[in-house]
């Protein structure tokens, strides 16, 4: 992946796929602490503890017929390329949250990329849902 | 900004074509595949090419939406366009010079681009 936005498409597609109805993209980027937050948050149908654990293990799937899994555990090496973390909760039936975490100044940090395009995008092709995407200057968690 | 009665128009005819998108009444279907391959090659571009095809020719009537991966990534990006009651054609390496013949020639005009196309037709597990 060339960028984080792109990354953030991956994720939100596969919220999508787990029935969310609301997603909620935040970026938090604070210069003087030199971090950068992604926080994913949505309504489908969440992961069990064992899903959680395998969640960025490439090799881990609950696609039938498939034998990887590479959007989270792509996602995950980018933060920890940085020196960052990812940190994920879910509830089943609930939702899940995905919190990517990264050293803004770090070499290995990707580009933020073309976030309105990817927010364009996925209001254009997935209308029954509902994105809130909102990019924070000062705030960290 | 205050609204004229031309600009109610405009926004009526665009609210239709959302509407028929939404009720499924579709000419053609476009799913372009954003599985994680998809996408890192390529694919948020290739959808993008399609929309703005879509808004250039001002056509109501063709609905656009996405897949996971199809088993295919070293093709990517991929996209298989329905057209009514024939078969699936499956397009493969996209660009953006090769969406806009495919919108013209194909879902315009109604003829297969044979030359970007990986196969015609629906996948059977024999």
């Amino acid at each position: 992946m060339y960028d984080l936005s792109l990354h953030i498409l991956d994720i939100v597609e596969n919220s999508i796929r787990a029935g969310a109805r609301n997603v909620r993209i935040d970026i938090m980027q604070n210069t003087k602490k030199k971090r950068l937050d992604i926080i994913i948050k949505d309504d489908g149908k969440g992961m069990d503890d064992k899903e959680i654990r395998s969640a960025c293990d490439p090799f881990f799937t609950t696609k039938k017929g498939k034998k990887v899994g590479l959007g989270i555990s792509l996602f995950a090496q980018a933060a920890h390329a940085t020196g960052g973390e990812i940190i994920i909760k879910s509830q089943k039936g609930k939702g899940t949250e995905v919190h990517a975490s990264f050293n803004l100044y770090h070499p290995d940090m990707k580009p933020l990329g073309d976030m309105d395009e990817t927010v364009r995008i996925l209001r254009a092709t997935h209308r029954d849902v509902t994105f809130y995407y909102i990019k924070h200057d000062k705030y960290m968690p | 900004m205050k609204l004229k009665p031309s600009d109610l128009d405009k926004i009526a005819q665009k609210m239709r074509s959302v509407t028929n998108l939404r009720k499924g009444t579709a000419r053609i279907k476009i799913t372009v595949h954003m599985g994680t391959c998809g996408i890192a090659s390529g694919a948020r571009d290739i959808l993008s090419a399609f929309l703005s095809c879509v808004e250039e020719e001002g056509v109501s009537d063709v609905l656009i939406t996405t897949s996971g991966c199809a088993g295919l990534c070293s093709r990517e990006p991929m996209a298989t366009i329905e057209a009514g009651d024939k078969p699936p054609v499956k397009y493969v390496d996209l660009t953006k010079e090769k969406v806009k013949r495919i919108f013209k020639d194909y879902v315009m005009g109604g003829k297969i681009v044979e030359e970007y196309a990986l196969a015609i037709g629906s996948e059977r597990v024999l």
